[in-house]
């Protein structure tokens, strides 16, 4: 069975496999030598020379033939764009890949801000059009900002977790808290109560902007801490248990940061991107109605 | 019948007895049938011995419990002739050999009681367990002191003490320390400071438990004495004495192999994994004494309740039974040309395959049991270049030609029949190195890789004829070019196979020896010493050569060459490597060009150490991190970038979207060095440790060379043992999740990814239970188009999967990828 079988699937993926092993190890951005950036400043270079060389009438705007042109281009690549956060989920089989869509996105999305532009023809006001574009220009906004983000702080993530996983670090957390525990049962009444604080504190609690910013002005820790003195040996111990206390909840809070920086744009990106859907929709509806 | 079945615990069928409460047993193979009078179907533990019991009574079995059988003894006259040799090693290697002269029966079999029971036969089905180890010291035999622990909840408020530092040890002591609310105090005994035969990850996770608090581990400590409530321990300080309610020794158990023996058994070979020489009718070298189950080699409970079921019919004097895989055998010659009987085709095969001449019939069928044999005709290919595969292929009929040069199919090399075919797959792991054709008609039987080591170590014979053939093939092979099997003779006659340790060194830079190498199994690092430290230079896999350059030129080592994981090296004199190169000029050709390069990759690496020591510092530690954390025996292995990860875990979401709903990969756990993670994920092994012992034999190697666990699968456990990388979990299969529009739409279900245990647990309770828990692993995505769903869905391209070979290179690890 499997000699048989060996001779007719080993065919089948060794080629893809191989090629696969042999990888290019680079990032999205690097992807297959930068691609789809100069796809996408070809198309943006391309529509801004229409721009300027065809003599839209009476003056350049949505309205004009090449204005629809820019419009359905526009509105196509907005669609696709957003049907990045299916293909990120959908694991059908085939040789796609997520890293050559989102190179596709990022690069893709900033050509937007010339073909919307362009599109507009700089007519500004106050209406459902001029909405749609500034939600455009919105999510790609914050859409830089996860590149950014994307680039740079992966690194800070990987030497913040010292190859421990979060399960390790909080049941670090847990012993040092054990420890801690049968450390403070010699103290004072308002010293083991400044211990019990720190114990009681959740390690997740602090708001939001606490965990954006790293900085944790109530931490019951860091008062006890500086609430103890060192003088017996059962204080110097506590301090010192207290002071570790510190360190782990740091490595906590390092990677709490810096992976919610790493994901609070998508909670802008993608209710704009469906604020930007609807309103998209307004436009082309009011667009067609009132032609 | 007259007869008494002994058993030496309170109990049935130990082995199952000690499964984890409510394992599901499972009844494989399932296309055999079972002939016993005691039923046996898949089922729960519990539910299996219940029956057991019950039909044991009601077939008025007459057993004896509590009578463990301590030595079995012939009572009639001395065999003439019949001398049995037992060697027994002690641990520093030495041999000691003991003859033991057979006696007629009837036999006494003695107990640990004194009792002595007389019977003419004797039935072995003792199992592989044996018997653990015990303490010596002191108040060893109190009762506090045990060799098992069932279930570690079971125990609060105690002082307890684990003597043994090996898996088993280790597992008991977390298990007992993992509830801080069960308040005990545990701690572990090592005789020394290291823990050479635990996991990696066992160890570690000691380790942290350690420096959490939640368990002490006491180093160069050993027991002196125990009494109640109280144990001394002999420490580097001296001695201690501690309380301790309760000791649980795991210091390893005793095959039962001595025991055996003892009794006249004669084993196949000196190999620990060899079994006892049986007769088609499982009778053993002691007449009268028959073997069966797993003890025999047949560790299916299936097979072992058939076996007893025939062994007692041979007893009785049944001849004409044919054994109960008779259908199964049947139907792997159903197929062929020539209308034999089973009986006569396992004899063709026997008879006319070279090294399956030394073979019983009994060994014929179990052979074939893991073997297949197979019918081509002319120009059919039997395999492809390139494909995996680790099996064998002996010729019965006809012939092969051997496609040599893959640019010109025309160009063959005749293998006759009786020889063998694909033995490079089955020493080094690696894809097949040629296709292969039928030239003419032709028989072949495709030996498992399981089934040729067995017939390696029941036939010595067989051993050095398949290690001869492919010494002589892998010549031919790596140096291809038209050399035929005269020109290497002389150099397949003075090669030498050699076993070395992983981080053995086979070449030391600067030495004169001019030996040259091949990698057999396994694979070498290349090192060189540039101003204070070793740099690497490069990764050989199996079926590379070095050492050929102090042969050629005369100079003195250039660079050392280490063994990367245990491995296998053919050693060639270089005086007669040299002959061969000077008899073929374009050998010699190839040779220069291959030398040449490997120069100017070392040349390169020098250069770039001077105007960048820390990317070459940089590259040679990395390389190094990845070889210690197993890339070196990997072939596909999944590495991430953590300069690019950001932490999403679309990764695993991916695996278990793709896979039944269970991720089988662990991105975060692993080791790191210079951001480069290596989470745990199945590397897929050349010479796949998983495999090792796994009953049904489910884990196999796939046609796009991926190791993976099907169906059969009995959810022992072994295969997650014998990992060293830790990546196998026992789960069960989950319910189907709402679909993906579903949860976007209406929020149903837990959305892309694993689903949480809980939510698994009640979505399988709604549909009637849990299903059995299987060991799962990465399959590298097999049969779907596309490839591994983990790196098509990282975002970001941090997650990659590599092969050493291709990876292990200057270019690759020095790349920048931001
Ligand atoms: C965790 C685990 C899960 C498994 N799951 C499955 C499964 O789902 N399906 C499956 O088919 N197989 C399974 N197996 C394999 C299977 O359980 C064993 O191979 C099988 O039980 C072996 O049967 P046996 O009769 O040869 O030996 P055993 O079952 O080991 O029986 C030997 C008996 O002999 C007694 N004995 C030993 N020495 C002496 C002595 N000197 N004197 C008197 N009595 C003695 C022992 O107490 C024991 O009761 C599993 C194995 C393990 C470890
Ligand atoms: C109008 C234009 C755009 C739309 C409608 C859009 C929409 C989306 C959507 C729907 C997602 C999926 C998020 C998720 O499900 O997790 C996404 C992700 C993303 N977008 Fe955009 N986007 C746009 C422009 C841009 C631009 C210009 C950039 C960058 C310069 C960008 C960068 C990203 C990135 C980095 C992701 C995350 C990919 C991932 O983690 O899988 N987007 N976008
Ligand atoms: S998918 Fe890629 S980025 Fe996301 S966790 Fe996995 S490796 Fe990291
Ligand atoms: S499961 Fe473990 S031993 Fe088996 S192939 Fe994978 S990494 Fe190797």
């Amino acid at each position: 069975m499997a000699g048989k079988a060996q001779a007719g699937g080993a065919k089948s993926r060794f080629k893809q496999d191989e090629k696969r092993r042999d990888s290019d190890h680079v990032s999205f951005l690097k992807h297959r030598g930068f691609r789809w950036l100069w796809i996408a400043l070809g198309l943006s270079l391309a529509t801004i020379a229409g721009y300027l060389l065809i003599d839209q009438q009476p003056r350049p705007n949505g309205g004009t033939w090449y204005g629809y042109t820019l419009g359905t281009i526009g509105f196509g690549l907005i669609i696709w764009l957003s049907l990045l956060g299916v293909r990120k989920r959908r694991i059908t089989t085939g040789a796609w890949s997520l890293k050559a869509w989102t190179s596709a996105h990022v690069y893709l999305g900033l050509s937007l801000v010339v073909i919307g532009t362009l599109h507009t023809g700089f007519q500004i006001g106050w209406n459902v059009h001029t909405l749609a574009y500034v939600l455009m220009l919105l999510v790609i906004a914050t859409g830089i900002y996860g590149v950014i983000v994307y680039a740079t702080l992966p690194q800070s993530l990987s030497a913040n977790r010292k190859a421990m996983t979060r399960a390790q670090m909080l049941d670090a957390l847990t012993a040092i808290d054990r420890q801690l525990e049968s450390a403070a049962q010699p103290l004072a009444r308002a010293e083991a109560d400044l211990v019990i604080a720190a114990l009681g504190q959740d390690v997740f609690g602090g708001g939001a902007l606490a965990r954006l910013t790293g900085s944790y002005p109530d931490c019951a820790t860091a008062r006890a801490c500086t609430g103890i003195s060192r003088g017996s040996e059962a204080e110097t111990r506590v301090v010192a248990l207290l002071e570790k206390r510190s360190e782990q909840l740091a490595q906590i809070r390092g990677a709490l940061r810096i992976r919610a920086a790493l994901e609070v744009w998508l909670f802008v990106h993608i209710p704009l991107t469906i604020a930007l859907i609807a309103a998209l929709t307004a436009h082309v509806i009011s667009v067609f109605y009132y032609w | 019948m007259s007869h008494v079945l002994l058993e030496k615990t309170d109990h049935l069928s130990d082995t199952i007895y000690k499964y984890q409460k409510g394992k599901h047993v499972m009844a494989t193979p399932s296309n055999l049938v079972l002939r016993s009078d005691i039923d046996f179907e898949a089922g729960k533990r519990e539910t299996i011995l219940g029956i057991w019991d019950e039909q044991i009574e009601g077939h008025k079995v007459n057993v004896k419990y509590m009578a463990e059988a301590k030595a079995i003894r012939g009572t009639g006259d001395p065999i003439p002739g019949s001398v049995q040799q037992i060697v027994s090693r002690a641990r520093d290697g030495t041999k000691n050999v003991t003859e033991l002269q057979r006696h007629a029966p009837p036999y006494a079999i003695e107990l640990t009681s004194g009792e002595v029971v007389m019977a003419e036969n004797v039935v072995l089905a003792i199992g592989t367990q044996g018997n653990p180890n015990l303490m010596r010291c002191p108040g060893a035999d109190l009762p506090h002191v045990q060799y098992q622990l069932d279930d570690p909840t079971e125990y609060v408020d105690e002082h307890i003490i684990i003597v043994g530092t090996g898996d088993a040890g280790i597992e008991n002591a977390r298990g007992l320390a993992e509830d801080p609310a069960q308040r005990n105090t545990v701690s572990i005994l090592n005789r020394g400071t290291e823990f050479p035969t635990a996991k990696d990850a066992n160890v570690k996770a000691l380790m942290a438990d350690h420096e959490a608090g939640k368990l002490t581990i006491r180093t160069e400590s050993e027991t002196k004495s125990i009494e109640p409530g109280f144990i001394t321990l002999a420490t580097r300080d001296g001695e201690l004495r501690i309380p301790c309610d309760r000791i649980i020794a795991r210091i390893g158990s005793a095959p039962p192999r001595a025991f055996v023996e003892g009794c006249g058994i004669e084993f196949s070979s000196e190999d620990r994994s060899a079994f006892p020489k049986l007769s088609p009718v499982f009778e053993s070298t002691a007449p009268g004494i028959f073997v069966i189950g797993a003890l025999a080699g047949y560790p299916l409970i299936k097979h072992c309740m058939n076996q007893g079921h025939d062994v007692i019919e041979f007893i009785g004097g049944n001849t004409s039974l044919k054994p109960a895989d008779e259908p199964i055998i049947a139907a792997k010659f159903a197929g062929l040309p020539g209308n034999r009987s089973t009986e006569e085709w396992l004899e063709f095969l026997r008879a006319n395959v070279s090294i399956l001449n030394g073979m019983n019939p009994l060994q014929m069928r179990e052979f074939m049991l893991d073997s297949e044999a197979r019918f081509y005709g002319p120009g059919e290919v039997i395999f492809e270049r390139n494909a995996p595969g680790s099996s064998l292929f002996g010729i019965a009929s006809g012939s092969v030609a051997v496609e040599v040069n893959p640019a010109d199919p025309s160009i063959t090399i005749p293998i006759e029949a009786g020889s063998i075919f694909g033995e490079v797959g089955l020493i080094s792991g690696r894809r097949r190195g040629a296709t292969i054709r039928a030239a003419e008609d032709t028989v072949v039987v495709e030996i498992s890789r399981l089934a040729a080591l067995k017939l390696q170590s029941q036939v010595p014979s067989a051993k050095k004829a398949i290690e001869r053939i492919s010494i002589e093939r892998q010549l031919l092979q790596m140096f291809g070019s038209g050399l035929k099997r005269e020109d290497v003779a002389p150099l397949v006659e003075a090669a030498q196979v050699q076993e070395k340790r992983a981080g053995e060194v086979i070449v030391q830079e600067g030495a004169d020896d001019k030996d040259v190498y091949i990698v057999r199994r396994g694979s070498m690092i290349v090192e060189k010493q540039i101003g204070d430290r070793p740099v690497f230079l490069s990764y050989l896999p199996a079926g590379s050569y070095f050492g050929e350059m102090a042969a050629i030129d005369g100079s003195a080592r250039t660079a050392s060459v280490k063994a990367a994981i245990k491995s296998e090296v053919i050693r060639l004199p270089g005086e007669g490597f040299l002959a061969l190169l000077d008899s073929n000029p374009a050998l010699r050709e190839k040779a220069m060009r291959d030398m040449a390069n490997r120069r100017a990759t070392t040349a390169f690496i020098e250069s770039r150490k001077d105007e960048f020591a820390g990317a070459v510092d940089l590259y040679s530690q990395t390389a190094q991190f990845l070889v210690d954390n197993g890339i070196g025996e990997a072939t596909d292995v999944l590495l991430i970038d953590e300069k690019l990860c950001i932490g999403c875990d679309n990764c695993e979401k991916a695996c278990a979207d793709s896979h039944d709903g269970l991720s089988r990969l662990d991105r975060e756990a692993g080791k790191t060095y210079a951001h480069l993670h290596v989470p745990t994920s199945c590397r897929h092994c050349e010479h796949p440790h998983c495999m090792a012992d796994c009953p049904p034999n489910a884990i196999k190697r796939g046609p796009d060379g991926e190791v993976f666990i099907d169906d059969t699968c009995i959810g022992c456990g072994n295969c997650q043992r014998n990992c060293p990388y830790g990546v196998i979990r026992m789960d069960a299969k989950p319910p189907k999740k709402p679909s993906l529009l579903e949860w976007m739409l209406l929020g149903k279900g837990p959305g892309p990814g694993e689903a949480s245990y809980a939510w698994r647990k009640k979505a399988a309770e709604k549909e009637g239970g849990q299903k059995a828990k299987q060991a799962i692993k990465c399959d590298m995505c097999s049969g779907i188009d596309g490839g591994p769903a983990c790196v098509r869905a990282c975002p970001t391209g941090a997650a990659i999967r590599v092969s050493p070979d291709k990876f292990l290179t200057f270019t690759k690890l020095a790349e920048e990828t931001q």
